[in-house]
């Protein structure tokens, strides 16, 4: 049995020496396989007496064993080294960016209409839209607005022919719902509005939200805690809000709407120009008038209307400057968005 | 209206700072839009008298000055305005001086000649834009009086932004009752008694225009001195609100304005022909006014006549024939009440905007203009003397405005304000609004209106008085509670938002661009079009309203790429504006894409868009409706779109919009260098959602099998499609073209398509024979409809 040792040594150095598992498995072959040369031992114990068999078995069976671990061992050496390879091989530069699919985005207007709409919605207000074109009827008159009437020349209006106009407010279209159905009426009007009026704190085109109640037993302290409420809302913060009479020919009692400058808290600042206070909203009984013309019963209803200019209500809540930004759609002030 | 703090402290001085004042007017609803200063800070100025005046030896333009008013003695200043003369009284800034902008006043050498000081224009002294020479003070302006002092620039100019309702707040008076109210403080009126008549001298009105002027007071001054002066604090008085003295008659009439807020006017009597006559003008008739305007009346102008012309516009400004000037020994005095109505609009007519107009059109205190004749004769008789008529006031009693009473029932009042007020608060804000209680039973208070508050005459009025002087910020504030019904809510409504997201999703930005456009780009882009024309647009390139969102979005993109973007994604949404037989006015989503399809990056494959890719888009949104196939696409003919890549797009066979690749032409017309890609839709098709409804998934593998045809270019894919479909049978479920080959081994003319076909059956595995049926009549009908031939 002495070339038993020195096959086994042979075959352990030849397991080390295979550089893979193609390479390995040919050495298994050689030694351990059904021909295999330790294998080929077993076939010459035929030639042993009975007495001497089992431990010459024995033996060759341990030795079969030493280079089967080996060959095991020698394997998972082999496999591991090529999948670190392979890691290597395969490592990128994960800080050079993902494959893009740029996002667009929506225009600052409308993600400040939306969050209006969803304040409004989540308490039970509907949407409501009407025409841009607008007749003189549904934008003055039935607004309590007649002809030469002074408050027209608070509406510096564009002209379409002589019984229409560009609607100078989205308030024509509460008259529109008031006109088609019956109160409880609890809705808000997003969209355009144009005035005649261009430089740096004015655009021709603009937008607005309104609001509109009608119900028994509205009050102005509905009014208030509803202006109030939105107000915090907003701006997320617990600003201080106050109201000051005004005249809007709609409305009886009216109201500004101021709330604590957001820029100074109060100070004084160039933005509220040192007043320490921003009007951002219009606001007010439903004036009988209205009501009349719209055919809602003034002695059984009242209502509500709210007013606010929403480029305003923006500029304020993302630090925007100057609001011509907003109808120059550079793709750099819109993807801030 | 602006006014001099100290004028107004003068009716009402309640113990309160100018800060105080400002904020209670403005949380009256009288709002405070600036609280200035008289002047510009400057020092060392003195009341300086001109003794004489030499020539410059050595400038044309400069002459030199011995001026008095300093403590030094007779200085002599060289001085380049026109006006210097000798005996006028000027503003002197002596050697020391600080003017406006911190410019000191030093010795100095003006070309040789030594001058000691600076005689000062108004603006110099930064009290108004004024600068054509120097400011000529009072006569009776102490020489030597530090000017501050003299002209009591201790004072505040307050800027209240009135509303139209509040007309009665337009004069000292007016504003002074008001403080009065708000700080519960009293008024002190000056003298307004009337001025008994030293002469008989009358002159005959006739009130001849209905209910336009019911009432008309006039008087004659006669023999007034032509040569008086307006005194200072006139001269101030008015200069303080804005403005300018112009003769002691004319500056009287303002004064009055402003003080008690009654328009008047004065005519020199000796132009006047046989008597006033109010009528409205005749056709044909014009008026050159006061302020040189030729204007042609209107026949629904009210004007004031006498027998042989019209003299003024009645309410708005006097005409130039019959005005006061150096001339002038006898004035008739116009006090009238003109309707605000009758004079509503009347001066935008004509481009006008006048003090008197400003305030006729929101309403004069009919009771005034008595009132108010008194106190400017009064004035006059002081300042340029004379001997007065009696006041002669011609009348329409009818036609005045009654005296209103409004009734408020207490309910009213708790209701709206959610808040019962103790009565004695309301009688008392009643009370001090000067709104008399006629009547205060159980349920209501009944009260008289005073005649300057003509913006008062319903119960709703009497609601805001009571919270407005209560304080809106002291009323009660609540949540609302309404009943928690469950509202209907349609899920197969597409909310526009979701739109804009999926686009926003795709990488496009959205903007939003005026409706109004220049019709040169709208005529490009939709030239076989009539637009609706504003009348009145900003500027000619804001002059029609869109038939297309494509001309903001282009114009738009324009602006982008001068900005040094390459690669740009708009969407809009909003409405057109087209007259097909009435005007619609109709919600569309618009969107276009320009030059590279990708953001540069090392990832990028370096491609321009294309129309697949705006194409894709649209499909995106289509997908949306969960109903994709209720929508085709054809192809389209728009003027503004290239031929042969446009797509007009049909919910089945309504028209929706169009998609495609701008026009060449158009494109050059334009000045783009690379092709823009548009695509616009009605929104109304696309937001109607299918609602989902299950069907059953088959558990039987699916087979797939592939052909390439061989087909003229002119074929289209959906026809290839539909043929194919109708072909293959019922097994067939999906259908997919994944490859497209044109040129080399294709002839020319021809293209090679490659189809994929899915099949799968619900309750089966599918065998090969009936596979191989369907696929044979497949390329049967293809060859049979298309001449297609199997590609090899």
């Amino acid at each position: 049995m002495d070339n038993l040792t020195s096959l086994t040594e042979e075959a352990i150095r030849a397991v080390d020496a295979s550089g893979d598992v193609a390479a390995l498995d040919q050495v298994r072959v050689e030694y351990l396989g059904k021909k295999g040369r330790i294998t080929d031992l077993l076939k010459s114990l035929g030639g042993l007496s009975a007495d001497e068999r089992p431990a010459a078995g024995a033996e060759i069976n341990k030795a079969k064993n030493i280079v089967q671990d080996r060959i095991n061992a020698r394997k998972l050496m082999l496999e591991n080294s090529k999948i670190a390879q392979q890691l290597a091989m395969e490592t990128l530069d994960v800080t050079l960016s993902g494959r893009q699919v740029e996002e667009g985005s929506l225009h600052p207007v409308t993600r400040t209409m939306a969050r209006i709409e969803s304040f409004f919605t989540s308490i039970g207000y509907e949407v409501a839209e009407g025409p841009e074109i607008e007749d003189d009827y549904h934008n003055f008159e039935a607004l309590n607005i007649p002809a030469h009437h002074p408050a027209r020349a608070m509406h510096d209006t564009f002209y379409i022919d002589d019984s229409h106009v560009l609607r100078t407010h989205t308030s024509p279209v509460q008259i529109r719902v008031m006109e088609s159905r019956k109160p409880p009426i609890r809705i808000i009007c997003p969209g355009r509005v144009y005035r005649c009026d261009s430089d740096l704190t004015h655009t021709p085109m603009f937008h607005q939200v309104e609001g509109l109640v009608v119900d028994n037993q509205i009050s102005f302290a509905d009014l208030k805690g509803t202006v109030d409420q939105f107000l915090k809302a907003f701006f997320e913060a617990d600003l201080p809000v106050r109201f000051r009479p005004s005249y809007f020919p709609f409305t009886e009692p009216s109201a500004e709407v101021d709330i604590q400058c957001t820029n100074c808290r109060g100070k004084g600042c160039r933005i509220c120009s040192h007043t320490g206070w921003l009007e951002v909203m219009g606001c007010g009984m439903v004036h009988p008038e209205v009501f009349r013309h719209c055919n809602v019963d003034a002695d059984t209803y009242s209502g509500f209307a709210f007013g606010m200019g929403v480029e305003r209500l923006a500029m304020l809540r993302y630090g925007v400057t100057d609001l011509r930004f907003f109808f120059e759609n550079d793709v750099r002030f819109l993807r801030q968005f | 209206m602006k006014f001099s703090e100290s004028w107004l402290r003068e009716w009402v001085n309640p113990a309160i700072d100018t800060d105080e004042l400002v904020s209670r007017l403005t949380m009256a609803g009288l709002e405070v839009d600036a609280v200035e200063p008289p002047s510009a800070f400057f020092s060392g100025v003195v009341v300086g008298e001109i003794i004489s005046v030499e020539q410059h030896p050595d400038a044309d333009k400069l002459r030199v000055c011995q001026v008095k008013g300093a403590a030094e003695g007779i200085l002599q200043v060289v001085c380049g305005a026109p006006n210097a003369r000798p005996g006028i009284k000027i503003p002197f800034a002596t050697i020391g001086a600080v003017l406006p902008g911190d410019f000191k006043i030093k010795r100095a050498k003006l070309r040789g000649v030594e001058s000691f000081g600076m005689l000062c224009a108004e603006k110099e002294l930064g009290v108004s834009e004024h600068d054509e020479g120097l400011w000529e003070l009072p006569a009776d302006a102490p020489v030597g009086t530090d000017l501050r002092e003299y002209l009591n620039f201790n004072d505040n100019l307050i800027e209240v932004d009135l509303t139209p309702n509040r007309g009665d707040c337009l004069s000292i008076n007016g504003l002074a009752r008001e403080v009065g109210v708000l700080c519960d403080a009293d008024i002190r009126q000056p003298d307004l008694a009337a001025v008994a008549g030293s002469s008989n001298q009358v002159f005959p009105v006739t009130l001849a225009a209905d209910d336009a002027c019911p009432r008309y007071a006039g008087r004659v001054i006669s023999n007034i001195n032509p040569a008086a002066e307006s005194p200072a604090w006139l001269q101030e008085k008015l200069r303080r609100s804005g403005l300018r003295s112009i003769d002691p008659v004319v500056d009287v009439t303002n004064f009055v304005l402003l003080e008690l807020g009654q328009p008047m006017h004065a005519f020199d009597l000796a132009k006047l022909d046989g008597g006033i006559t109010v009528r409205m003008a005749n056709t044909g008739e014009s008026l050159k006014l006061l302020d040189g305007s030729e204007q042609k009346l209107h026949a629904s102008t009210l004007v004031i006549a006498d027998q042989s012309k019209v003299l003024a516009m009645a309410g708005i400004m006097g005409g130039d024939a019959s005005a006061v000037s150096a001339e002038t020994r006898h004035i008739f005095l116009e006090s009238a009440y003109f309707k605000p109505l009758a004079l509503a609009g009347k001066a935008r007519q004509y481009g006008l905007h006048t003090d008197s107009s400003h305030r006729f059109e929101r309403g004069v205190d009919p009771a005034l203009c008595l009132v108010a004749i008194e106190r400017a004769t009064r004035l006059l008789l002081d300042i340029v003397g004379g001997e007065a008529g009696p006041t002669l006031c011609q009348e329409l009693t009818e036609q005045l405005p009654a005296a209103r009473t409004v009734e408020l029932a207490k309910s009213k009042l708790y209701q709206q304000l959610a808040l019962s007020l103790n009565d004695g608060v309301v009688t008392g804000i009643f009370d001090r609004l000067g709104l008399k209680v006629l009547a205060n039973s159980e349920s209501s208070w009944t009260v008289a209106v005073p005649s300057w508050r003509f913006d008062i005459s319903i119960d709703a009025d009497l609601v805001e008085e009571v919270a407005r002087i209560y304080g809106y910020n002291n009323l009660p504030t609540t949540t609302m509670s309404l009943p928690l019904a469950i509202q209907p809510r349609r899920e197969t409504a597409i909310r526009p938002n979701l739109l804009k997201s999926a686009l926003v999703a795709r990488g496009f930005r959205e903007a939003i661009t005026y409706s109004f456009v220049d019709p040169k780009l709208m005529g490009a882009l939709d030239p076989q079009r009539q637009f609706v024309e504003v009348r009145n647009p900003i500027s000619s390139d804001m002059g029609v309203m869109r038939t297309s969102l494509w001309a903001g979005l282009i114009d738009t993109l324009k602006r982008n790429l001068s900005r040094q973007q390459t690669s740009v994604r708009l969407f809009e949404s909003g409405l057109r504006f087209v007259t097909d037989e009435s005007l619609q006015q109709q919600s569309m989503i618009a969107g276009l894409i320009y030059g590279d399809r990708e953001q540069e990056s090392w990832t990028q494959v370096k491609a321009r868009v294309d129309f697949y890719d705006i194409k894709g888009h649209v499909e995106a949104l289509l997908g949306l409706t969960a109903e994709p196939e209720v929508f085709s696409f054809r192809a389209g003919e728009h003027p503004a779109l290239h031929p042969g890549q446009c797509a007009a797009v049909y919910r089945r066979d309504d028209l929706v919009g169009y998609v495609g690749c701008i026009h060449p032409s158009v494109q050059k017309q334009l000045d783009l260098d690379h092709p823009v890609f548009l695509f616009e839709l009605a929104m109304a098709p696309l937001l109607e959602a299918k609602l989902p409804r299950f069907s059953a998934i088959s558990r039987y593998p699916e087979v797939r099998r592939d052909i390439a045809v061989i087909v003229d270019k002119a074929v289209s894919a959906e026809q290839l499609l539909a043929c194919a479909r109708k072909a293959a049978g019922d097994l067939l479920v999906d259908l997919k073209i994944f490859d497209v080959y044109e040129g080399k081994g294709i002839e020319n003319n021809r293209k090679s398509i490659a189809l994929g076909l899915t099949y799968q059956d619900q309750s089966r595995t599918l065998n090969d024979t009936e596979i191989t049926a369907s696929m044979e009549s497949v390329i049967q009908a293809l060859r049979t409809h298309y001449q297609a031939t199997l590609r090899g």
